[in-house]
């Protein structure tokens, strides 16, 4: 993002003295310029001119030569007179590049450099220096550190003792600035003072309007736009400007002025014809190309890349093209248009490169289409600083003022001579629109006067005519492509007005219905399993096929088809997780890992289950509503997302203590948990067993489902493979639930009361003997259902399984089963014999489907 | 017993001799074991008493009145003595049972474990609950979303640099051709969702997940939650988005919580706006700090899904929860709360 450095500001638009970056960021974020950093200053404490007095070389035992230099750094940071007399310090310096009489930059004890690196006295080769004799690199101004900086050599002078952090702008901090992508021409210093002005009212003098002398003489190189395939029918180029300079010294460094300011804008200087081009393009934001002019074949052809065409970008890449690529092309041997040498406003290519023989340019300044432009930049991963520019949208009406510019510059600083210019100059006239000039207060909720909006837009570099009593016809300036429709001038209106100005009004909504039967649903389960113990814990979908790989699940597994990201975070996880478990098991783990021996947790959250065959989605524009047809067809291409619950338990599911030993998890815990999230909603699940259904343990596992049969989840102590490889607690359990079948089983409904009967109950226990292989469940159905067939009526108020017995009383292969039975008519005391008719029905029922027998 | 010690029944002074020895007795036990002995010498059918009122029988009519009278009284007295005794008695050795049956009270009662929501959850809830308060509802929409709802609906034009710069997490087809879905970035689509199926006017909050390809570290991470806001309605402004801002900032951070709106860009609200809160607990002294983005729903995003602009207005915001639950508990690193480690969630039970 764009960074401003204060006194280059300074060139667009009066600053107040002692400005501050801090300042400067409070004044720019209230017109929408957010503060992104501010980069402290390069140099603190004492960096001053000296001039060399003495020098003496010392060659010392490692072959080196020093030089134990005396250095005027003026009366205030000399060492104490003597007699009156100035004592210049002693500096070591490694460095042979200079001679006595040579002005050079000198850190002294205090001073910062870049790194931090702190200079203070030190004893060296048997002096004592006191203080550094600077490189470029050690300020951090470029990577020259063949020798020490000799100001003369820069072109620069300054008194002795001078402070050199300003006259290098190494003392200078730097507001690094956050540009939404609708402010284009906020990457600029043009901009951006545009925007200070507006902000404050300070004098913004613009130097990116046309003076007027820009017109081409004739003779120009020859430039032809053809674009045969332009994308939504706007062409990819409609403004090339380009002048020719011949006899610069292209590769000399550029000045020192301007390098600085290129780094404090973050860019490295290179030579004085990349430099001058990124210099103008971050003072005006006009992105500027210069070609060696020995490589080129008039005319330069921009048009589209062919199919199968090839060009080696300046990176020295080799890049297939598409056909949609912008390109900028030269006819070398006659044939017009053969060669790429640019992939338009992305990246130049190989063979028109400025090299160091380069003596002759062409200077190019284009304005290209935002949307092609972003394509090939997206296309070929290119997001350089040109294409961040003409994606957001360049002004058309800057390539003539940036090549002068540039031109002049590189006269100025490499000599030369300018040559002809070519503007090839296709541009559509802005499009103007209306704005009703009421809209602003209407979407404000702030009074505008019509005079307000009319000046406020003007302000702006709008045309404003009046259309009607009531409404404007506003034409925006040419580097504002972001203003298209009447909303986007109610935004400038009320933000150079301030946001602060609007009232605070809270609306009244219609009255609402709540939360969802859902919703609360949701809420009641969570709450649930929380009073149950377990702790709520998120994790992230992201899998890879390893930990479907740790569950055990089959190949065939419904859970490894899973959604694939393009581009996952980490390669090892590409895919959205199928069912909560998989990655609540992490979260398990990693708990365990970190010292927690028990663990309960759950989680809900949706999992992604696509299905086989699913469509593509319809790709379908903006700003229209749909078709019922294409919405159904969006619809059918979102996969399922089902939203599930799911628990890990492990270790103890009751503490030990005083009160005696804990109690270790086992399968019923999960089980219980399940239950007990479908009992919250009001849903009675059917538990069964299931054999096979990882990762869980094959004879400890329930299949849980709603009445109707249709499969709610598993519960159930884990696979002892899967507890091993997870490294969890031996005897792990896990539950794992739809919680949309839950809720789908759940009566919307209210529950509608039976009377309490207060006549006495009845207690019965009946004890059952049946086959080993029985299920409970199934035993517990058939009290039920024969206790509702006795002819004594349904009087069954609860029925407890409560006491399990296998050994020799009741034979081999065959185990008892205790019920505790409560009965209980509405409408009388029963009678013994009763009580005994309900017995014998429960009785002869078991007996019926198992063979049961009332234990002796 | 001999007849020479045997109490006449009209010995009134022997009488009130041995009720005195009794009552002595009965008070001298100190359990109720002594008062059963007491009980048996003086009271019992051994007694002298007793065998006094027995020898009754035994006297002339005339006589019998008398010594009935005499000894009427000693038994009364006796049997009054003897139940006040025993009352006394036995509430000392209940309370002794009380004192002995003490426990230490202090000890552990930790015998379940502990479970708690995760905080992100419960203050997404509270969220929910104030505006449902406001009479607004909750929506909810998909996770894996259509690009359409994602980003076309919202005014992300295919080719637009904010498309870019979402860092979205896009989905291979099921043939490895683009498949048209998303992570969803933002909880904007459930805006889109929202307005088609529901009748105007909307007032909505939607709670929920969403992703950015963002690594994990202390200030980001790649799964977040966002809290979408949303009202389309006749007549509504600016000052409406501010007022609601407003409304849910002292409802999260306290009557004192101040919020300001600054220029921005969103595509698919015009004019948009970044909400900054002013947090006296900042890093480094008071200040605002970025809470969430919002605006005036564009124009393209109503005719998207086929809301009138001349109509309708309305506006929209967004937060984190990540970052409010950040600001509002003093939480300095993400990780703790993506991590999924127990002793963070239990910080917070189940409320917040």
């Amino acid at each position: 993002m764009p960074r401003i450095p204060l006194t280059w500001l300074a060139e667009h638009v009066e600053l107040p003295a002692g400005l501050t970056a801090e300042q400067l960021a409070v004044d720019l974020v209230r017109v929408g310029l957010e503060e992104e950093a501010i980069h402290a200053a390069a140099v603190t404490g004492p960096l001053v001119v000296g001039e060399v007095v003495e020098l003496s070389p010392e060659p010392q035992k490692n072959g080196k030569t020093i030089n134990w230099c005396r250095v005027d750094v003026g009366p205030e940071h000399n060492e104490p007179a003597v007699e009156g007399r100035s004592q210049p310090r002693g500096i070591v310096c490694g460095a042979h590049n200079f001679v006595v009489g040579d002005r050079v930059v000198v850190a002294l004890p205090g001073a910062v450099l870049p790194g931090p690196f702190p200079i203070a006295s030190r004893k060296t080769y048997g002096h004592v220096s006191d203080g550094m004799i600077c490189s470029a690199r050690e300020l951090g101004l470029g990577e020259d550190h063949a020798g020490i900086i000799v100001l003369s050599e820069l072109g620069l002078d300054a008194p002795v003792g001078t402070d050199a952090r300003d006259l290098l702008g190494l003392g200078e901090e730097v507001l690094e600035i956050n540009v939404t992508p609708d402010r284009g021409y906020c990457f600029s210093m043009r901009g951006v003072a545009r925007e200070y002005g507006l902000s404050t009212g300070a004098a913004f003098t613009d130097h990116g309007l046309p003076s007027g002398d820009e017109r081409p003489a004739g003779g120009g190189f020859a430039v032809e736009i053809d674009d045969a395939a332009p994308i939504h029918g706007v062409p990819g180029a409609d403004r090339f400007v380009a002048q020719v300079v011949r006899g610069v010294r292209a590769n000399d460094p550029s000045p020192a002025w301007m390098q600085r300011r290129l780094q404090q804008a973050g860019m490295r200087p290179i030579s004085l014809a990349v430099d001058v081009t990124n210099y103008v393009m971050l003072d005006l934001g006009q992105p500027l190309h210069a070609y060696d002019l020995a490589h080129l074949a008039e005319p330069i052809v921009v048009r589209r890349a062919n199919p199968g065409e090839r060009i080696r970008t300046l990176d020295d890449v080799d890049r297939a093209l598409d056909p949609e690529d912008l390109l900028i092309t030269d006819s070398p041997d006659g044939v017009r248009g053969a060669r790429p040498i640019g992939l338009a406003a992305v990246m130049g290519g190989g063979d028109t490169e400025v090299s160091a023989t380069t003596t002759d340019l062409l200077v190019e300044a284009a304005h290209f289409d935002p949307i092609t432009v972003a394509r090939t930049a997206r296309r070929h991963k290119l997001p350089s600083e040109a294409a961040k520019r003409f994606e957001r949208g360049a002004d058309p009406q800057l390539p003539p003022v940036a090549v002068a510019r540039a031109v002049a510059l590189l006269v100025e600083h490499g000599g030369g001579v300018a040559g002809p210019l070519t503007d090839v100059d296709r541009r559509v006239p802005v499009a103007s629109f209306e704005l009703a000039l009421d809209l602003p207060t209407r979407l404000v909720g702030l009074p505008f006067s019509a005079d307000e909006v009319r000046a406020t837009l003007r302000s702006i570099g709008c045309e404003v005519a009046d259309a009607g009593a009531d409404a404007i016809t506003v034409t925006p300036p040419s580097w504002r492509p972001d203003l298209v429709a009447g909303v986007d001038l109610v935004e400038e209106v009320a933000r150079l007005r301030g946001y602060d100005a609007i009232p605070s009004t809270l609306p009244v909504a219609p009255a609402g219905t709540g939360l969802t039967d859902g919703q609360r649903a949701r809420r009641s389960i969570a709450r649930a399993l929380a009073e149950a113990g377990l702790v709520e814990v998120l994790s992230y979908p992201f899998v890879g096929t390893d930990q479907l790989d740790a569950l055990h699940l089959p190949a065939d597994d419904a859970r490894r088809r899973a959604v694939r990201l393009v581009n996952p975070l980490s390669d090892e996880q590409p895919y959205l997780r199928t069912n909560l478990l998989v990655t609540l098991l992490d979260t398990a783990r990693r708990n365990v890992s970190r010292g927690e021996s028990d663990v309960a947790i759950f989680e809900l959250g949706l999992v992604t289950r696509p299905e086989p065959g699913a469509p593509v989605a319809p790709r379908l524009p903006g700003g229209v509503r749909p078709s019922d047809e294409e919405l159904a067809a969006i619809d059918a291409a979102v996969p399922p997302q089902p939203r599930r619950v799911a628990g890990v338990l492990a270790g103890l599911r009751e503490p030990a203590g005083w009160w005696g030993p804990g109690r270790r998890v086992d399968h019923s815990d999960a089980i219980a948990a399940a239950l007990l999230v479908a009992e919250v909603v009001g849903v009675e699940l059917v538990v069964s067993a299931d054999a096979d259904h990882a990762p869980w343990h094959p004879g400890r596992c329930a299949r849980l489902s709603t009445a109707d049969g249709t499969l709610a989840g598993h519960a159930g102590e884990l696979h002892p493979n899967v507890v091993t490889a997870l490294g969890l607690p031996a005897r792990a359990a896990a539950f794992e639930l739809d919680l949309d079948v839950v809720l789908a089983a759940a009566s919307p409904e209210p529950v509608q009361a039976v009377p309490v009967s207060t006549f006495p109950v009845n207690k019965e226990d009946v004890a059952l003997v049946v086959p080993s292989e029985v299920p409970a469940a199934d035993v517990l159905d058939a009290v039920r259902v024969g206790a509702a067939g006795s002819p004594v009526g349904d009087v069954v108020e609860e029925v407890r399984l409560f006491d399990v017995y296998t050994g020799p009383q009741v034979g081999e292969d065959h185990k008892s089963l205790a019920f505790a039975l409560r009965l209980r008519a509405a409408d009388r005391t029963l009678t013994a014999q009763e009580a005994a008719a309900v017995r014998e029905s429960i009785v002869a029922e078991a007996h019926r489907r198992f063979g049961a027998s009332l234990r002796a | 017993m001999s007849d020479d010690t045997a109490l006449s029944p009209l010995d009134a002074d022997g009488i009130e001799s041995a009720v005195e020895d009794a009552l002595k007795a009965l008070a001298a036990a100190t359990d109720l074991d002594a008062l059963k002995s007491a009980r048996l010498e003086h009271v019992g059918e051994r007694s002298p008493v007793a065998l006094a009122n027995r020898a009754i029988g035994g006297l002339a009519p005339a006589d019998k009145a008398v010594a009935g009278k005499l000894l009427g009284q000693a038994k009364g007295r006796l049997a009054r003595a003897l139940a006040e005794r025993q009352a006394e008695l036995e509430a000392e050795r209940d309370q002794r049972v009380l004192v002995e049956e003490s426990v230490d009270v202090t000890l552990p009662t930790d015998r379940r474990l502990r479970g708690a929501r995760h905080p992100l959850e419960t203050l997404s809830e509270r969220i929910a609950d104030i505006f449902v308060a406001m009479g607004w509802e909750i929506a909810e929409g998909p996770e894996l979303e259509a690009e359409w709802f994602n980003f076309d609906a919202l005014n992300f034009g295919v080719d637009h640099p904010a498309r870019q710069m979402q860092d979205t997490f896009f989905v291979e087809g099921q043939d490895g051709s683009p498949s048209g879905l998303v992570l969803r970035t933002h909880t904007s689509p459930v805006q889109a969702r929202t307005l088609l199926e529901r009748e105007l006017p909307v007032y909505i909050a939607c709670p929920g997940k969403v992703f950015r390809t963002d690594e994990l570290d202390a200030t980001h991470t790649p799964v977040f939650h966002q809290v979408e806001g949303l009202a389309i309605d006749k007549g509504l402004t600016m000052a409406h988005l501010k007022g609601t801002l407003d409304h849910f900032a002292q409802a999260i951070f306290g009557p004192e919580a101040r919020t300001r709106l600054r220029p921005s860009f969103f595509p698919f609200t015009e004019p948009s706006a970044e909400m900054d809160l002013w947090f006296p607990q900042k890093k480094g002294g008071p200040g605002w700090i970025e809470w969430g983005g919002c605006g005036m729903v564009n124009p393209h995003v109503l005719r998207a899904v086929g809301v009138d602009p001349e109509v309708y207005s309305g506006f929209a915001f967004g937060m984190g929860i990540e970052r409010t639950l950040m600001l509002r508990h003093g939480i300095a690193d993400m990780h703790d709360m993506v991590e999924g480690d127990v002793r963070f969630s239990t910080q917070f039970g189940t409320e917040i």
